[in-house]
């Protein structure tokens, strides 16, 4: 009996080892299947500079420069990069990089990709936004390139974080049709292509030559599931084993579900709010009975002071964002290059608001219109909502009217809004401020998205010497100078940094990414 | 019959027109595509460039007859999202509605004919009364609601079938179609039940009147009196003579069906034509919503005709009308 028992207890123990050496061992075929929220409409790296073709393409394809899920530049294909002065700047190429296809990486593949977002044709949203500052560039041998800029310009290593490196004889040829089909498709990235049907699946396999961590997964599927409902039911129901923008409505839920797992981070995407600050009269301003003003009173910086003075950031923040959000006193998130720690998060004063109103000349307050786009950002109509809310509290009657993005981007941009809401992902503060509060100049490009054109010289010329900082930490410290001033004259009215979400099931995890992008070779099985 | 064709066809022609004209008006009239899809730091030179290399700048007439001289020689415009030819995208999705389609009408038929007589022939039954509760539930429930209950109840909740996508495809004759394979059926499942849904409840409630008012007709108690067994009679006689309106309206329902897609397909993520219109009407995909929206034309003119052109063959009292007209 005695030694019946041991034998039982022995092969139990055997057993329970070898299931653990089982486990431990690595699987045999790792698969992983991501639901993504938005369609991957080209795999043509250069075509359409648009989040969800970055994400794939980021797959593929390696950039010179890569960016940590932090939001900080770090080595990518260029294993070091340096100012060699005020207008060159040096890459080296790391060495032994191998295309999909076995051909090594060489200079002469980083400067044809260089050149190509510049000729391709038709793109709605060409990527020539972060070629157009090189004006020279040449191979010194095979592993060093150096490209010469036209005027000094600090933030190229950034530029260079969004261009993809394609194998110059697989590319050269070819048209947007032949990566659609994967013939020109050689990269260098952690995953190889192996299938795409358009609206439906992209599938991926493991590039066992990759430089750097190896990837966890053999294979990975990625769905499209655009509607965000059936995105989070295909992940309960084990169709996928993660998903990327979780619906906010369902994150309690999903917290207490132990089948679930969620990764959240603080997102680049600042929402603020843009007012009009140009001299016309401003369409959406009116007095309490409808009658247009003599003069904007948004103009005047007491009454932004005192539109900012209204916002309850906290409230705003737990309630209407149901703890996905961060009250912002920046243009960008903390941690992205440029974030000012030394602003604070206005204080919610309504009271103060008044005086400020009455001040200004507005003891009755006046009556606006708040715009903002209604299927963009997470609870973006909530927000335009509880912003009326806060400005009757002080007197300003406020209306709302969202839009969806289509329709939005392009009335605002024609200037046909006086207070808009805006949300922002960017990777500096300078490229930030240059682009939402430098003054419009179709010459130089700044300000294209300036909607309250705000202008100020001081603003501008700090912008200007961060730009032209090839030395960081000048560079940063002449972006937190511009963002001190502009905030302190209220050129935009910041809400909140908006959380990521990721879900998955139990036993995943997912290093969540500031720039909200979800990449595969981040998924680790626990 | 020559001439009842080339009128219908010429008829159709003005309909094409009208509605391209009435498409492309309001396509333009939402917005511009660029400023959705324009890269956040490209400045107002390189944005006027592509607003000029996609023709948006030019006066919308002018933009008109182009399209209209490209779509005479059979090129209705390239996608500005995905670089390809709007009408070859359009086509590549084809396959997945049709299937979606077909499996949706197939259903209706499968069990709404025989609910439907069943419910005809004992109209005072528990099981007749229950079966058209059922059927008025049927077309009053929305179709996304029904679409996302299901996923939550057979897909989350028990996990007997897939909650979204469609299985993987084998070729037919050169068509990818899913329901070949065994895992392809459980993707196809759900979504066709529920784009049958609705006409599973027409096709009851027509079955039902159908049988009701056949039982009364001479030829059923002529049938009953020459002693033919009650199978025979319901089986080959009543259910010869309802089919036709059945049939007809199923016909009619299949240009529905495909146009009502959309909201299945974006409630179970199915590639076809409807998930593709959504995502571009939101970022304004012109040339795809135009191409799109021509398409359907061009299938319910088609669908029209040969209706009646069927009908004719069906029923030699439908005579077409000459040139002249005829009372």
């Amino acid at each position: 009996m005695q030694i019946k028992k041991t034998a039982f207890a022995a092969i139990v123990a055997v057993l329970a080892l070898s299931a653990g050496l089982v486990a431990t061992a690595p699987a045999q075929a790792a698969d992983l299947r991501i639901g993504l929220a938005a369609d991957v409409s080209s795999l043509d790296p250069h075509y359409l500079n648009i989040a969800p073709n970055i994400a794939l393409a980021s797959h593929l394809f390696d950039t010179l420069v890569a960016v940590s899920p932090d939001g900080q530049l770090i080595p990518g294909l260029a294993s070091s990069w340096r100012a060699v002065d005020a207008t060159t700047w040096e890459f080296k190429l790391r060495s032994g990089v191998k295309f999909h296809d076995g051909s090594d990486v060489t200079a002469e593949d980083v400067l044809f990709s260089l050149d190509r977002p510049a000729k391709l044709v038709n793109s709605p949203g060409p990527f020539t936004s972060y070629t157009r500052q090189i004006v020279g560039k040449r191979a010194v041998d095979r592993a060093t390139i150096r490209l010469q800029t036209a005027a000094p310009y600090g933030p190229l290593p950034l530029d260079l974080s969004s261009i993809f490196i394609v194998s110059k004889k697989a590319a050269q040829q070819a048209s947007s049709e032949d990566f659609n089909s994967g013939k020109a498709l050689v990269g260098s990235g952690p995953f190889k292509f192996v299938r795409f049907q358009r609206g439906d699946r992209i599938e991926l396999a493991r590039n066992e030559r990759y430089w750097g961590d190896r990837p966890a997964w053999d294979k990975v599927t990625f769905r499209i599931i655009s509607s965000s409902a059936p995105r989070l039911a295909a992940l309960l129901a084990g169709d996928v084993d993660a998903i990327e923008s979780v619906p906010t409505a369902d994150i309690a839920r999903l917290k207490n579900n132990p089948k679930v797992h969620l990764e959240q981070k603080v997102s680049w995407r600042t929402i603020f709010w843009l007012l009009d600050q140009s001299a016309r009269i401003s369409p959406f301003v009116t007095d309490k009975s409808g009658k247009p003003l003599s003069k904007n009173p948004l103009q005047d910086i007491r009454v932004r002071q005192a539109i900012s003075k209204a916002i309850n950031r906290e409230a705003m923040a737990s309630r209407t964002m149901e703890g996905l959000a961060l009250p912002a006193s920046n243009i960008v998130a903390p941690g992205i290059f440029g974030h000012n720690p030394e602003l604070k998060v206005e204080k919610y004063d309504p009271e103060g608001a008044k005086k400020l109103l009455a001040q200004a000349g507005y003891p009755d307050g006046f009556a606006l219109t708040l715009h903002g786009p209604n299927n963009r950002y997470i609870n973006d109509d909530l927000i335009v909502q509880t912003m009326a809310q806060f400005l009757n509290r002080i007197g300003i009657q406020a209306k709302v009217e969202t839009l969806p993005l289509s329709v939005y981007f392009g009335k605002a941009r024609n200037g046909e809004f006086s207070a808009s809401l805006l949300g922002w992902g960017s990777l500096a503060g300078d490229f930030a401020l240059r682009t939402l509060l430098g003054t419009p100049n179709p010459e130089t490009g700044w300000g294209s998205w300036n909607w309250g054109k705000y202008s100020n010289r001081t603003v501008d010329g700090l912008v200007q010497e961060a730009l032209a900082s090839v030395d960081d930490a000048r560079r940063e410290a002449a972006a937190k100078k511009a963002a001190a001033i502009a905030l302190g004259d209220y050129a935009l009215v910041p809400l909140h940094h908006q959380y990521a979400t990721w879900a998955m099931r139990k036993g995943l995890r997912y290093t969540a990414r500031t720039d909200e992008f979800t990449f595969a070779h981040q998924f680790q099985p626990q | 019959m020559a001439a009842f064709l080339i009128r219908r066809l010429l008829q159709s022609l003005l309909v094409l027109l009208a509605m391209s004209v009435l498409v492309f008006a309001g396509v333009h009239a939402i917005g511009n595509p660029v400023d959705v899809l324009i890269g956040p730091d490209a400045s107002q030179a390189e944005r006027a460039q592509i607003i000029a290399s996609f023709g948006l700048d030019q006066p919308l007439w002018r933009q008109y007859l182009l399209f209209l001289k490209n779509a005479l020689q059979g090129d209705v415009g390239r996608s500005f999202v995905f670089s390809a030819p709007a009408l070859g995208l359009i086509l590549e999705r084809l396959p997945a509605t049709l299937e979606l389609a077909l499996a949706a009408i197939l259903i209706a038929i499968a069990t709404g004919i025989p609910l439907g007589l069943w419910a005809g022939l004992r109209p005072s039954g528990i099981a007749a009364k229950a079966i058209m509760a059922a059927s008025i539930l049927g077309v009053s429930l929305p179709t996304f609601w029904v679409g996302l209950m299901m996923i939550m109840v057979f897909a989350v909740q028990l996990g007997w079938l897939p909650a979204s996508g469609r299985g993987p495809t084998t070729l037919l004759f050169g068509v990818p179609v899913s329901f070949l394979t065994l895992e392809g059926l459980q993707h196809l499942l759900l979504p066709a039940l529920n784009l049958a849904l609705a006409n599973v409840a027409l096709v009851i409630r027509l079955t039902r009147a159908g049988t009701q008012e056949a039982l009364l007709q001479e030829y059923v108690k002529f049938a009953r009196a020459k002693g033919l067994s009650n199978g025979r009679i319901i089986g080959v006689h009543v259910l010869k003579n309802i089919l036709i309106p059945i049939v007809t309206v199923l016909a009619l329902q299949f240009g529905a069906i495909i146009a009502f897609s959309i909201v299945t397909e974006t409630v179970f993520a199915w590639p076809g034509m409807g998930k593709l219109i959504i995502d571009s009407i939101r970022v304004l995909d012109r040339p795809v919503i135009v191409a799109y929206m021509l398409l359907v034309v061009v299938m319910f003119v088609m669908i029209n005709l040969v209706t009646d052109l069927v009908y004719s063959v069906l029923d030699p009292r439908v005579r077409f009308a000459g040139a002249g007209g005829q009372a």
